[in-house]
């Protein structure tokens, strides 16, 4: 009884929190997350010799870039207390798009990946229009464009994958400068221009601050039904993005790519310290949530476990990281 | 000289009729005490002084034009403040955030904007100094505070870009007997800058001694216009509840 674990906090008076509180203002990074990745880090290194090797750290960041980029997008939209299901679909989907411009239409290479994200800006500008005009919630409305959206990329693609994307394309995917996969390069590129703009700008602060208290920002004076409606475009140009490296990484437009990729997005940014239900969030600490569920997936394949059971290890993930955010809002506010 | 002029406002929702015709106009260096029951409209009408709710009919006119096309962003701009009675605060920000909300000071780098967080926390600061309110810790989300305190950083919020009109929507409603008076010292010195204060109280005592006016909002219109000076306290509760002899609930409210 004496060794509850809210008896033990409570001996520790706030030193802990005011590390915590330090952590997120300066960092926007919770320190739980951190300590996860290294406590998961360590304890992979010690089941597998080979996890430790720059080899197998570069797999991981590879692994993690497309999932990575959708976890930005889960972010943004997360964290203005809006939600994007449609994230995986909108992936495949783009990259359906890119690769048939890419090859039935024969595009050159900066027409086809301008087509790619504009095929999944275009999915999100839909997915906004209706969320912030026809005032239909954003989970029916994203929910819908899952269906919608892979649906099209069945139809277009006539089922079948479309092969055979230019070099030029291909070395977005599969281009190694300096040793250093390309998604990498783009990944950690986009991920250090969306940290500045969701913590440093006035963009990402009344993004925030919508999310907090939608009440707040109308009285303020912001925009709240156009700022949704850029959300979910740059939401679906990311999931764009993310089909452009997913399509070039395996050389083609796959309708079924991307599959339940939402599913891990949304737990990474959730892991990372994205609030469910919006006013907080940062891009940084979803690079961590990002690098958690990558070194989990690359553990457990290198522990030679099924995928299936990858799959319900993430699902398994994502309830445990809501179930303790929501139990330190719970501790916080003293219910 | 009037600073504000709002004319023949009317506002229903849906079958409820809330304000139908209401009249009034606030001047520079004049406080307005604006009363009336609960649910008699009150923040409705102040709501569509700033934009948030649309009127069905009638004119909202600052300066000599009408505001009534503009943005609640853009009459802020054209300063139109306003406390609001739920205090609209966004509760996971901190107090600079919440102060500077939609209107952050801004530093350019490499031809990008950021958000100039040290200015922000030194004018939130200074402007929490100015004000004397009691806060923990200025970097600390605001939903962490008491009501008073969250109240206070209201009050900051609107009163930090030099406004023109200052409403005040129950802005005392959290506060301890030192804050109170505290507000009602700030309301003074808003009044002598010059700046045009609406306050909306049911502390009747409170808006007789630092009104210069009083309108009471009864069955959706203006329906009285007094003089503070030339008012009792009689007058104006017998405004509030529709005549008749008021002299006992008068009397009740004077002791309170
Ligand atoms: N958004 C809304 N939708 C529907 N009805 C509303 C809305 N806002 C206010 N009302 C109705 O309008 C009427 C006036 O409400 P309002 O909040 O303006 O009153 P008030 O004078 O500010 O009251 P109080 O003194 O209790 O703050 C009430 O009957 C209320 O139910
Ligand atoms: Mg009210």
């Amino acid at each position: 009884m004496a060794t509850s674990p809210t008896r033990t906090d409570a001996r520790r008076p706030g030193r802990w929190a005011r590390l915590q509180a330090r952590s997120i203002e300066q960092l926007h990074v919770r320190l739980e997350s951190l300590i996860v990745l290294i406590a998961l880090s360590t304890l992979m290194a010690i089941l597998s010799p080979y996890f430790l090797s720059v080899s197998n750290f570069l797999n991981i960041l590879l692994a993690t870039s497309t999932i990575g980029v959708l976890a930005i997008a889960a972010t943004f939209v997360l964290s203005s207390g809006g939600l994007d299901l449609s994230l995986g679909s909108v992936l495949g989907f783009s990259g359906v798009c890119g690769a048939a411009v890419a090859v039935k239409l024969g595009a050159p290479m900066p027409i086809a990946v301008i087509a790619t994200i504009g095929a999944g800006a275009l999915a999100g500008l839909v997915n906004g229009l209706i969320i912030t005009r026809a005032f239909v919630p954003a989970f029916i409305v994203t929910l819908g464009m899952l269906g919608i959206a892979r649906g099209l990329a069945l139809v277009i693609s006539d089922g079948r994958v479309i092969y055979g994307l230019p070099n030029a394309m291909v070395y977005l995917g599969q281009g190694r400068p300096f040793g250093i996969p390309m998604p990498v390069i783009i990944f950690i590129v986009t991920a250090i221009v969306t940290h500045m703009v969701l913590a440093y700008t006035r963009y990402g602060r009344h993004t925030l601050a919508i999310g907090d208290s939608e009440n707040a920002a109308r009285t303020s004076g912001i925009n709240v039904d156009f700022h949704r409606l850029t959300l979910y475009v740059l939401s679906g140009g990311l999931a764009g993005l993310a089909g452009l490296l997913f399509a070039t990484r395996i050389n083609s437009g796959d309708p079924t790519a991307g599959i339940a990729y939402e599913l891990t997005a949304i737990t990474a940014a959730i892991i990372g310290g994205t609030n469910l239900f919006g006013g907080r969030g940062s891009i940084l600490g979803t690079m961590i949530g990002a690098l958690i569920m990558g070194v989990l997936q690359n553990g457990l394949n290198l522990l030679a476990v099924q995928s299936y059971y990858q799959q319900m290890a993430i699902g398994g993930v994502l309830i445990l990281a809501v179930f303790i955010d929501q139990y330190q809002v719970r501790k916080e506010s003293r219910i | 000289m009037t600073l504000l002029t709002v004319s023949g406002i009317r506002k229903s929702f849906g079958a409820v009729d809330v304000l139908h015709g209401v009249d009034f106009s606030v001047g520079a260096g004049e406080v307005l005490g604006l009363v009336g029951d609960n649910g008699a409209g009150k923040s409705t009408l102040m709501k569509i002084v700033t934009g948030m709710y649309k009127a069905d009919a009638g004119d909202v006119v600052l300066g000599g034009t009408s505001v009534l096309d503009l943005s609640p962003g853009e009459r802020r701009a054209k300063g139109i403040e306003m406390i609001y009675q739920d205090l609209a605060l966004a509760k996971q920000q901190d107090v600079a955030a919440n102060i500077f909300l939609g209107r952050e000071p801004v530093r350019r780098v490499f031809g990008v904007n950021f958000v100039d967080r040290t200015k922000m926390k030194q004018d939130a600061q200074a402007m929490i100094t100015r004000l004397g309110a009691n806060l923990p810790a200025i970097n600390r989300p605001v939903g962490s505070f008491s009501g008073g305190q969250q109240q206070s950083v209201a009050i900051a919020r609107a009163l930090t870009f030099n406004p023109k009109v200052v409403i005040m929507d129950e802005p005392t409603a959290a506060l301890a007997v030192r804050e109170v008076q505290g507000v009602l010292d700030l309301i003074r010195q808003l009044r002598d800058q010059g700046i045009g204060v609406i306050l909306i109280s049911h502390r009747l005592n409170d808006v007789l001694s630092v009104t210069d006016r009083i309108v009471v909002l009864h069955h959706g219109r203006a329906a009285a216009n007094l003089v503070t000076k030339e008012t009792t306290m009689t007058d104006v509760v017998s405004a509030i509840v529709g005549g008749g002899d008021m002299a006992e609930a008068a009397a009740h409210e004077a002791q309170g």
